[in-house]
């Protein structure tokens, strides 16, 4: 079943930038994909023109039978609490503790008043700790946030998706700031929700070995554009010299060495 | 090419340093300075400050009557600080580009924080006598505008640069706009919030002083009447005690920030 359609979409910033042109792809439930193109190709753009944190400029973004580009405000965040987000630098509030931050995920369920109080029910905050604890977290959930690795923050950031009860989780570049092995972690976790918990994953990465590693499908962006969208298995050298244009000889050699294992 | 460059950053400084010479030889001719007796006659008034202006035992009796006048200004103070920072917060939070509610309010709000940061304290004493006279009222209103414009300004740079990332995770999950202020906003700018209200009672303090000169109340009011009754002794004991109180202040501030920081 499609989960989440892209038809026609474009974005401009301002009279210069075209960040995205005609782009369309669909995805279906439960599926992981990943999506790598050079910086700047429009990545970030386009997983925020999902849940609307940037507005596109043109097309129809269908998620789960809503077209979510025609939503109102309030239909919107109905919306949002449905889709998790993940972000490269976590964005969590350093300040609060790893529970609190992991409860901010239901937030959009909460009326004005309980979520401004930051008012939970017992069942949630005992979701949290479960939550927590199937991350690896247990020893972390009253410790501060900026008192953890980044790995142990991006995996706070995962709760907090997580608690949301999420159809669809969009991560921007989750592991780019962590080292291989935190980002190891990280790739597992996803991997795991998806398969596991039948929820659809939306990775932009930026290292191709970990995308054809661990994703269902590929899609390679360049200046905006769909230039390749398939399996692992379908890639070729030319799809990634198109995808990554000159910068691709470096990568073609990591190709090589994903194929033959 | 980078020759160039150097040499064009190396006449820019040249040029730089030589306007700044031209305008205090400028300033200097144009009121008449004469840097030579400026300089002479500094012994002359360390004479005479030491010969007369030290508090003396009779001094003392007055005493009571300094310090009720310090407590004055020093509440002054605080309270056109504390409902100046109370006022300032909320124009930050509408100023602020990451937590406007939209383009419009956030330009009114910056505007009038502007507005209110460019008048000093002093211009705002003097304008404020037309309306109040010389009272303690004029005091705590000109502390308090400029107050509330000077932390407009730093309380929308706090939220900037303290929570950006969060308040976006917070809306890519749905959460209203409560929610946001005080789950992420608020924890993360709070200490660095107080300890510019920290500084500003302290700086507010000292301008008290001088504010109280011109309103006719408090310690500056209380300095002056003793002066211009060429009572030294006492009027120098006026200035210990703002002195040792601003060091107190100065080093208790400095310890809250210590302990919130
Ligand atoms: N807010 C904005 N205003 C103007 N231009 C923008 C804005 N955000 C992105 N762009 C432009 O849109 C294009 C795509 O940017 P985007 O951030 O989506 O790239 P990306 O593929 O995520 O790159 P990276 O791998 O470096 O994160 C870039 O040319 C960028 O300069
Ligand atoms: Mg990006």
């Amino acid at each position: 079943m499609t989960l989440l359609e892209v038809n026609h979409v474009s974005k401009q910033f301002g009279n210069e930038t075209k960040a995205l042109s005609d782009v369309n792809f669909s995805v279906s439930e439960g599926e992981f994909v990943s999506i790598i193109g050079p910086s700047g190709a429009g990545k970030s753009t386009l997983l925020r023109c999902i849940n609307r944190m940037i507005d596109a400029s043109n097309g129809e973004i269908i998620f789960d039978n809503m077209n979510v580009m025609n939503l109102k405000k309030k239909e919107l965040k109905m919306v949002r609490t449905k889709i998790g987000m993940i972000f490269q630098h976590y964005n969590l509030v350093n300040r609060l503790s790893v529970i609190e931050n992991t409860l901010h995920g239901n937030l959009g369920k909460k009326s004005t008043i309980a979520g401004a109080l930051g008012l939970y029910s017992q069942e949630e905050k005992e979701q949290a700790v479960k939550i927590l604890s199937t991350l690896g977290l247990d020893e972390h959930i009253y410790k501060r946030a900026d008192q953890l690795s980044g790995g142990q923050k991006q995996r706070v950031g995962i709760a907090r998706a997580l608690i949301q009860n999420p159809r669809m989780m969009l991560c921007d570049e989750p592991i780019a700031s962590l080292d291989p092995n935190s980002a190891k972690v990280i790739m597992d976790h996803l991997r795991n929700i998806s398969t596991t918990m039948g929820i659809t994953v939306l990775v932009n990465l930026h290292q191709v070995d970990v995308a054809l590693k661990y994703s269902d499908r590929v899609i390679g962006i360049n200046h905006g554009q769909v230039v390749f969208n398939g399996t692992p298995k379908d890639i070729t050298k030319d799809d990634i010299q198109r995808i990554y244009g000159s910068e691709a000889e470096d990568l073609i050699f990591d190709i090589g060495g994903i194929h033959a294992s | 090419m980078q020759a160039d460059f150097f040499a064009r950053k190396r006449k820019n400084s040249l040029g730089f340093f030589g306007i700044l010479v031209a305008i205090t030889v400028g300033a200097i001719v144009i009121t008449e300075y004469d840097i030579v007796k400026g300089f002479e006659s500094l012994p002359r008034a360390v004479t005479w400050a030491l010969g007369n202006f030290y508090p003396t035992q009779e001094s003392l009796v007055k005493f009571p009557d300094i310090l009720s006048s310090l407590i004055e200004t020093l509440l002054v103070s605080i309270a056109a600080t504390s409902i100046g920072a109370v006022f300032a917060l909320f124009f930050a939070i509408m100023g602020s580009n990451t937590t406007r509610v939209n383009a419009f309010f956030g330009s009114i709000s910056r505007v009038i924080a502007t507005l209110f940061r460019n008048i000093d304290v002093a211009a705002w004493a003097l304008i404020l006598l037309f309306s109040f006279g010389q009272s303690s009222l004029t005091g705590y209103f000109a502390l308090f505008f400029g107050s509330f414009g000077f932390l407009t300004r730093a309380f929308v740079e706090t939220i900037d640069e303290v929570s950006g990332g969060s308040v976006e995770a917070l809306r890519a999950t749905g959460a209203n706009y409560a929610s946001i202020i005080f789950q992420s906003v608020i924890p993360s700018s709070v200490p660095q919030m107080l300890s510019w209200v920290l500084f500003m009672i302290e700086t507010n303090i000292r301008s008290a002083t001088l504010i109280g000169l011109l309103t006719g109340s408090g310690i500056g009011f209380t300095f002056n009447l003793y002066y211009k009754s060429l009572n030294y002794d006492i009027a120098s004991l006026v200035v210990v005690t703002i002195i040792v109180s601003i060091l107190l202040i100065e080093s208790i501030s400095n310890y809250v920030r210590r302990v919130i920081l």
